[in-house]
Formats: structure tokens, sequence, C-alpha cells
């Protein structure tokens, strides 16, 4: 199981991150290398061993229906990249 | 539609948005049509260190759905990120169920009132929470320029209702939307209202083809953008002949190509390819480590179930069944809603009559509501104040159109039928005066009574005009039916 | 002795007692930190002036007998990734460079309420990622020990900072390592607590299973007293344990009257700097010489540790940041840039798909990204069981490890590193490499359970070596107290770098 340059282009693609050349190859590299490593895992048999998503045992935190004040919608904006008065702005998205 | 070249098959997915007064992971309140980016705080708008917190009625709406769906509710449950970039979505996520969903393995049963389809059972694989996403707008005027997104809708509780692929046409599909919208509506879980994004409806639609090999299946295809019912079952049914128009050409079958997806186009009436959505959405789904699960218990599960009332289907049966109704009159009784049912129950009760209580309930009463738009709930006039009337005409006191005027005179002046009846100097007439008046009338008209002893009974109706004339307060039905027992014996 | 050179504990006595003003206290700090900081880089903002003011009023509110909170004029430093309101928080990453919360992070707001007083914002490796924090986007940190090797990380700016004397008390995150590994690196204490012990409200997310906020300081007195005010239950979040916080700063001076420490076999292998080998075993024979009794245990998965964090901490981590867009907030690539790149690429992407892609790429450092890649590709179809799911499993064995471990032993106790401080740059071009930073510590996060690092002692050369102590989920109170145990009859922890 070996990690290629296109399966990492597919990855980064995924993760909406971008690689020129030297960098393809470098990150390319690096996975191998981690991939690698991570596979030690695979040594140990955990058949019947339940998965821990978790670090602890809790259930059910849930929060009563009551409305609590939100953002103004200036602060809302504040960090935006990009918005007028009243929206978000991107770019926009194809096909729509 | 047995005559088709072919069978569609349909499985709809419905997202329900749940009538709670918060999101489901903040409390920032889910009220409808405020200001633009109003409605956020740092935690639905994906703010950096933000923390979810999940909404208990929201979850308890859920089951409550669930369980009028015949779904079981297992005693554990919990919450999955499916991960995706888009505007809309500002975590780069959506917080959704995947393996462990809150609920599985219900139905609905679906009756067409129009014979278009028999009766059906409709299962349902699963219903589980997930949060709303917000608006993306493009205005196609502007051409390349900035989408404008609204976080407001962002993490609005949604419900995700989906069926197996086990209808066979499109107005399958549009009856289970109503049969499910309604039921939702009897829950009180919902506001249900497409137009709103309240409600809505994905399809999946292939088509089975008989040929000389065997049954062949289409690929499926996913609809999305029906905005009313009447959409839902014009897309199905545009879908439906697109696809074996394609499949003639190009004879592709289940398999040989990946799920497509494609938007309803309601102003041109087709279904157009969607491109972004083309690209194959690999979404990561893993268990939320900002979330625990949730556990419930049989007690939890018995006192839900025991709170939801009477549902449509049940009701339908019962209406006919314990009042005698009709098929007909039960089903638009029932499709007005809770309200209006228990309005006929008790009018029902009230007068004793349950099959003239119907016909009123589904005759004047839904008409002067529907006229003036109100609800049963602002309707003037009680099920006490209304029997009365009906024990009226039941009494033989008021005949149909007598009984319409008195009608009209108690919901504008607020008076009680027996005052109006007063009012209008309506009064009874006797046997033995009506019977008189018949005969005088017989005596007066001999052509008439040639032409009913002639064969032609409508004749009669001449007298009844006559009778009127005489004494408005007659019953028509009444003249009629003495007047020809008389001429018979002639 | 300087009024900066004495502890927390001792500044709020004398505080107390009218001696000295949160202002004088304040503004000494001030003075350090100007003198200093151009060596070591433990600070990514000082704010000065609201810190003056903060001071200011709390020796108003003193002076006309006001109740005052349990850090009333102290002055604390925090790491840049705990969100607080109007000010800057950047995560030490370009992408939050101007980000601004309109919110304080729940720790914050205890801080605040306890009256401390906030000195500014501590330097990180991007995003909490790297053990070194050479990964800050910003500047490195120096280890005031010697400038030219690294603080470790990511917590770097908070434990450097204690050490040069320039905040008495500093808060930083932990998720694999990351307070304990700069605090042995630093000389001075830092504490891990059990996860669920302190909420990660306003905590900028790295790897939510594993993130936890908590204290540093020169002394386990100071560090207890910190604790105290950061732990809690928080209905903000789902993952806070509602359970009572124990009065860690008085009981920290209770020793523990019987006390078994297990001595993990694996953790001495080949590897092990043997220096660090040296003073652990004596760190541990100066347990033995309190009443200790000490025992060898078998942990038989902590070689696994590694593997496992560097699946499920990327998985997470890769999820977490998929925020960082350029959509919302936070940093966005230029358009006609965007554009200009697609029009040379003759790529069919849209606007919007390249604007992800460039703002992502320029906007996060290669450590950042490098683990994004990892993440994406274990939960990715197909490698999910092998990777993600496989390494959740591994993840229980190593808690039962744990379980198993406290069963016959109150805590554990072992090295925090296999090596003391290295130089800049030494480990940056092999991530692997700096990845094994983690050995000892990763384990404490993947089970949940509380670790303290605390000096134990130096190398020749002078660089400090730090003592692991780890306790099962919510006993931080038997931690604090055997830790002072130490503290008692050793004088490490008094040590200064010398620094001009």
């Amino acid at each position: 199981m070996s990690l290629t340059r296109q399966d990492v282009e597919k990855v980064a693609l995924l993760a909406r991150l971008k690689f020129d050349e030297a960098e393809l190859e470098k990150i390319t590299k690096h996975m191998v290398q981690i991939v690698q490593y991570v596979d030690k895992l695979s040594e140990l048999n955990t058949e019947d061993v339940e998965p821990m998503a978790h670090a602890l045992d809790i259930q059910n935190a849930l929060a009563e229906d009551e409305s609590r004040p939100s953002l103004s919608r200036k602060e809302v904006l504040k960090n935006a990249p990009k918005h007028d008065e009243e929206y978000f702005l991107v770019p926009a998205v194809l096909g729509e | 539609m047995s005559d088709a070249p072919y069978e569609i098959v349909v499985g709809l997915e419905v997202h329900v948005q749940l009538k709670t007064n918060t999101k489901l992971f903040c409390r920032c309140s889910t009220k409808f049509g405020k200001p633009p980016n109003t409605q956020t705080c740092p935690v639905c708008l994906g703010m950096p260190g933000a923390l979810p917190v999940m909404n208990k009625k929201a979850y308890f709406l859920g089951m409550k759905t669930a369980l009028a769906l015949h779904c079981g509710i297992p005693k554990f449950t919990k919450w999955d990120r499916k991960n995706y970039f888009y505007p809309d979505l500002p975590k780069g996520y959506q917080t959704s169920q995947f393996d462990l969903p809150m609920s599985e393995e219900g139905y609905l049963d679906i009756q067409s009132t129009k014979d278009e389809f028999e009766p059906r059972r409709v299962r349902i694989i699963r219903a589980h929470l997930e949060e709303d996403a917000g608006k993306s707008m493009h205005d196609e005027a502007a051409g390349k320029g900035d989408s404008r997104i609204d976080l407001n809708r962002t993490g609005t509780p949604l419900l995700e209702i989906v069926s197996y692929p086990d209808m066979r046409s499109a107005a399958e599909a549009k009856v289970y939307m109503q049969e499910l919208r309604l039921l939702l509506t009897y829950l009180d879980v919902s506001d249900c209202n497409m137009q709103e994004g309240s409600l809505r409806c994905d399809a999946n639609v292939n088509l089975h083809i008989p040929t000389d090999h065997g049954v062949i299946a289409t690929p499926i295809v996913e609809i999305k953008n029906m905005n009313s019912f009447r959409s839902v079952e014009r897309g199905i049914i545009y879908e439906a002949r697109r696809q074996y128009d394609v499949w003639q050409e190009t004879g592709k079958v289940l398999g040989e190509l990946p799920k497509q997806t494609r938007g309803w186009d309601d102003s041109g009436q087709v279904t157009r390819a969607q491109r972004e959505k083309e690209e194959s959405a690999d979404y990561r789904y893993f268990p939320c480590p900002d979330l625990v699960p949730v556990v419930v218990t049989d007690e939890q599960i018995e006192k839900v179930r025991s709170g939801i009332g009477e549902l449509p289907a049940g009701l339908r049966q019962r209406l006919q069944s314990d009042f005698g109704l009709s098929t007909y009159t039960a089903e638009v009784i029932v499709n007005q809603g809770r309200a209006l049912v228990d309005y006929f129950q008790e009018l029902a009760e009230a007068c004793g009559d349950h099959r003239l209580a119907g016909n009123w309930v589904q005759g004047e009463v839904l008409r002067i509501l529907k006229d003036q738009e109100v609800s049963i709930d602002d309707f003037k006039l009680t099920p006490s104040q209304l029997a009365e009337l009906l024990k009226l005409i039941q009494a033989g006191d008021l005949d149909s159109s007598k009984a319409k005027d008195v009608f009209t005179a108690m919901l504008e002046s607020g008076k009680s039928a027996a005052d109006i009846v007063e009012d209008l100097g309506i009064e009874r007439v006797d046997e033995g005066a009506l019977e008189d008046l018949c005969r005088m009338l017989i005596e007066r008209n001999q052509r008439v009574v040639e032409d009913v002893k002639g064969g032609n009974e409508k004749a009669v109706g001449a007298l009844i005009g006559q009778a009127k004339k005489e004494n408005p307060n007659v019953n028509p039905g009444q003249v009629r039916q003495i007047c020809l027992d008389i001429i018979q014996n002639m | 002795m300087s009024i900066i050179q004495k502890t927390a504990t001792e500044q709020l006595a004398l505080l107390r007692s009218g001696e000295i003003t949160s202002v004088e206290l304040t503004q000494a700090y001030l003075s350090r930190i100007n003198q200093i900081e151009p060596a070591v880089g433990a600070f990514l903002r000082v704010e000065s002036e609201t810190a003056l003011t903060q001071a200011a009023e709390v020796d108003r509110r003193r002076e006309i007998g006001e109740t005052l909170g349990k850090l009333a004029g102290v002055p604390v430093a925090i790491k840049d990734i705990l969100c607080t309101k109007d000010t800057p928080t950047t995560c030490g990453s370009k992408m939050l460079q101007n980000f601004v919360p309109p919110y304080n992070a729940t720790v914050v707001e205890k801080l605040r309420s306890a009256d401390a007083v906030i000195l500014g914002r501590t330097n990180m490796d991007e995003f909490a990622m790297g053990s070194s924090t050479e990964n800050s986007a910003y500047h490195p940190t120096q280890n005031p020990w010697d400038t030219s090797r690294i603080p470790g990380g990511s917590s770097g700016g908070a434990a450097a900072c204690i050490s040069a004397d320039m905040a008495p008390l500093s808060l930083g995150t932990d998720t694999g390592g990351s307070i304990r590994q700069p605090a042995a690196l630093c000389g001075c204490v830092g504490l891990k607590p059990t996860y669920g012990r302190v909420s990660r409200y306003g905590l900028i997310a790295f790897a939510s299973s594993l993130d936890q906020i908590g204290p540093l300081a020169r002394t386990v007195e100071d560090t207890a007293l910190l604790m105290e005010v950061l732990a809690g239950h928080d209905s903000l979040d789902s993952t806070s344990v509602d359970t009572p916080v124990p009065a860690y700063s008085k009981s920290v001076h209770q020793p523990l009257e019987s006390l078994t420490l297990g001595v993990v076999n694996q953790h001495f292998g080949e590897g092990i700097d043997p220096e660090i080998e040296a003073a652990v075993k004596q760190a541990i024979a100066t347990y033995t010489s309190l009443g200790a009794t000490i025992k060898n245990i078998e942990m038989p998965h902590a070689d696994y540790g590694i593997a496992t964090y560097y699946i499920i901490a990327p998985c997470e981590a890769s999820s977490n940041l998929a925020r960082y867009d350029g959509a919302h907030h936070g940093y966005r690539a230029d358009h006609a840039e965007v554009l200009a790149e697609l029009a040379e690429d003759g790529s069919d992407e849209g606007p919007l798909v390249r604007m992800y892609r460039k703002t992502r790429s320029e906007g996060f450092g290669a450590e950042v990204q490098r683990r994004i890649m990892l993440g994406t590709y274990a939960l990715s179809e197909g490698y999910y069981d092998a990777f993600y799911l496989k390494a959740l499993k591994v993840r229980r064995l190593i808690r039962q490890d744990y379980d198993n471990a406290f069963g016959e032993v109150d805590l554990i106790i072992g090295p925090v590193t296999a090596n003391p401080a290295f130089a800049k740059g030494e480990k940056t071009s092999d991530p692997m490499a700096m990845y094994l930073e983690d050995l000892y510590t990763v384990t404490a996060n993947l089970a949940g359970v509380a670790g303290i690092s605390l000096p134990c002692g130096f190398t020749e050369s002078g660089l400090p070596i730090g003592l692991q102590l780890q306790a099962a989920p919510f006993q931080e109170e038997k931690l604090l107290r055997a830790a002072q145990m130490f503290q008692n009859a050793t004088d490490f922890h008094t040590r200064r770098p010398e620094l001009s």
C-alpha cells in the first residue's frame, strides 16, 4: 500500500489545498513516510475491541429549548473577508 | 399508467424543519423571515472555538414523529460529521447521523381517493436529526458576481425521513408527501410549509423496463428543488420520460453510471443536471467528538408515544366506523386537521345525527372557513350553537334552503338559531294544513296532474313554486312528496 | 529578591496585605518583558495598556474593601489559542491574523471573574500543531536556558515566559503533550487535566477529543491555584464533566501517606537520553525516600501511542480546520490572483473552489497542511477502517492499559521526553522525528487521563529535565499532592536561567 502522487492530488482537492510540483513531491514523500509509520497498528489484533471515539463516557448533554440573544449583524460580519450591508459575499458557485 | 412501457420506481427523502424555539446545537431563535445574518452566534457561525450543545426538544420531537411513523427507537444514538465545503456550511461539515440514527424501519400507508393506485404501505428506512445549512443566493442577472450568504438558517433542526424506493408512480409520491405533511401537522412538530422551506423533498427515481431479456433498471437520478406537491408529481413524470428516452438512446443500466443529481426547473418544467454536485462526494463521515451520544429508556419512549394522540389514518377509520361518515366526508374532515375533527366530534355528539353533522362540517362550515380564510379556531359558531340549528333540521322544522338562511343570519348577528327562526318568522307548517294546501293547488293545476300522470314527475315542480308563494314556510321536499302521493292516488 | 521572582501564591499574600499593588506587580513584569522578550520571543502580543488598566481596577476595588477573586491582581499570560472578546486571537497562524472573536472562552471568563490581570498572548505552534513553536507563522520562541534551542511546543511561549520570569502564571493547551513537553524543556510545572475537567468552549480546536487547557507555573502550589480557577463544568461544552472541583490549592499541601508509583517498563527502552534516564531514576529514588512504594508495570500498547495519535489527531483536525476556507472569517486569498491563476492554469475549477484552495494553501503553514492531508486521507473512502477505525480501537487498548495500571498503582511516574531541548532547525525537515517528541505524552491524551510535568534535574550542559506523573481520571488532587511532595524535597524548580 503505497501512496501515489495521484492519490495525494485527490486528497488535496478533497481538502481544498493546492501544491505546486516541488511541494507535491515533498508532501507525497512525507505522507508515505508517516503512513508507513502509522501502519504499525496493523500489528495489533483488534477484532473484538470497541472503538473509542470519545475520551470519556458521558451521555445526554442536552439543553432546554430557550432562546438566547444572537450576535448583532455588525459583530457577525466584522470578521468576514468580504461582505455587504447584510450578507457574506463569496465567489459564485458554478451551476447555480 | 399501466400502458406505459416502464415502471417508475421512487424513493423520497424528506427534510422536515422541526418546530423548536431554538436551533439544534445553539440557542439562537429559529423564527422565520428575520433580516439576513441577525440570528446567528459563534456556534452556528462555526467560529473558532465554539462548541455545540444538543436541543432536548428537537430530539423528542424527532422521536414523536418517528414513533408516529411506526419506527423503532434505538436506545443509543450518536452524532456524526458529514464533511464537505460549501459557502452555506460555515463549519465545513454538517452535523448529522450516519450509522446509528435515532430511528429506523417504519412505514406510512397511502391510499388514493381518485383511484389512481392501489393502497400501499411505503416503508421508511430511517428518520434522523441533522442541522440545516444557510442560504446561498446568486443573482443570475448580475452575471458571474458574488453569491450572497445568509446564515440565519444554519443550525435549524431538521428531521430527515428516508423512504425505501417503494413507490411506483408520481401520484403515489405526491400522496405520500400530502399524507406525511398531514401527519406532521397532527403531531404539531413542524410548520410543514413547502414554500417557506420547512418541508423539503428530494426524489430518487429510476425505471424498471421489461425487455425480451428480462426487466432492466435504469441508473438512479436524484431530483432536487421541487418546491410544491405539484412539482413533485410533475418532476417525477418528466424525469421518468426523460430516463426512458435516454435509455432508448444509450442503453445504460443501473450500475453503469454514478448516481446523478438533477434540479427541477419549475418555470421550464424540466430537470437539469447540476454541475457542482457531479464530483463524487466523499463525505468522510466520522463520530463528532464535540457531541456525546443520547441514551433513552423504555419509559421515556412510552411517555412520548402516549402523548401522540390520534393520527389521520386512525381518525379516518373511526369517523367511518363510529360516526357512519362516508369515506369521502371522513377524508375531507380529517384533511383539515385535528381542530376540525374535534369540532365535528363535538357537533355530532351534541346534535345526535352524525351524518348530518358530517355533511354540514364538510359543506357549509368549510365553505365559510375557506371564503373568510379563517381556521376553525376562529369560526364564530361553537359546536353547541350549530347543533341547535341541526336539531331543528332534524325535527323537520327547517328545510335545507331555510336552514342555510338561518345559518348565515346566525353568523352575521351572533344570535341563536331559535332567535333567528323567530326573527325570520319561520314556522313549522302543520301536516294537515300542508295537505290541504296541496289539494288546493292540485285542483287549480289540472294540467300538471295530467303531466305527472303521463310520466313526467318533474312537472310537480310548478306546484312547489306556487306553494311557497302561498306560505313561505313550506318545506319544498314535503310539498313534492305530498303532491305526488295525492296525484298517484287520483 | 525581586517581586517577579516570588511565586504567585506569595504575590497574592503581598497584594492582600497591601505591601504591593497590582499595578506595581504588573509594571514589574512589563519591565521584565521589555528587557527579556527580544531574546526569548515568548509573546505574540503584550497587552500593557489593558493589563495596567485591569491592575488599576483591582487595586481600586481592593482599596474600597470589595470581595475579590482568587487571583486578584496577579498577572497571567494566555496562549493565543483562547478566544478573547474584542482581542485579536491568531492561534499562531496567518489564517487568523485579523480574527477578533466577539466572545470570550469560558476559561478567559473564569480568569476575569477571578480578577486576574491578563498580560498578553503567548506564542505557539500554528493551530497547536508542533513540538517546538517553530511552526508559529509569526516568529519562533527561544528556550530561556539556551536561546539557540527551542522551548518545546505547542505551548512554547507559555512555558518560556514562566521560565524567564515574564509571568507568574500562564495558560497552555495540551493535545499530545503541548503543555507537559514545553514545561519539561523549559524547567517549569505544567499540568494537563483529565479530559472534560476544564471547559473547551472558546478553545480553538485542533483535535476535539484530545484537547485540554491547563495551567503552567514555576511551582506546584501555583499550578494548583490556577487549576482551581480553571476547572469546572460548563453547559456550553457537551464534553465537560459535571463533577465538583476540589480545593486543589488547599489539599496540595497534604502529602500522601501511602503512595504507590508505577514505573512503566516500556518507557526505558532504547532511545531515551541517558541523562534524562538518570534524572528520572533519581527522582524515583527521591520518592522512595519519601516513603513511596515503587512498582514495575506493563503498558503493552505504549509503543503504539504515536501511531494512534497521529491518525486520530489529524483526522479530527482535518474536520475542525475545514471552517478556515476564506468564506466567513479569517484570511482570504486575493481575488484577482485567484482569477489570474485560473486563467493561467486553464483549469475548469470554479473561482469558489480555487479561492478555497488558494486561501488554505496560503493561510496555513506546512505542518498544518500536512496534518490536514493525513487526516483527510485517513478518513477517506477505503481507508477509514484501516486507519481511523483501527486507531480508535487501539485507543481503547491504551485506555485499558491505564485502567489496569491504576488498579495496581496510584500514579505512573516516568520521563516527559526522550531528549532535552534540541537545537533550532534540528527536526524541522523530518516530520516523524518531530512527532516522536511526543512519545511519552500522547497516551495520556488518548486515554483522557491527567498528567503533570515538573522539573527533576538538569543536563550537564544546563538544560532542564522534566518528570511526568500521570493519574487516573479526575485524580488531579492526588497528582498535585504527590508533585508537591517532590518539590518540598528538591529545589530544581527554584533554579533560573541566566538571561541578561
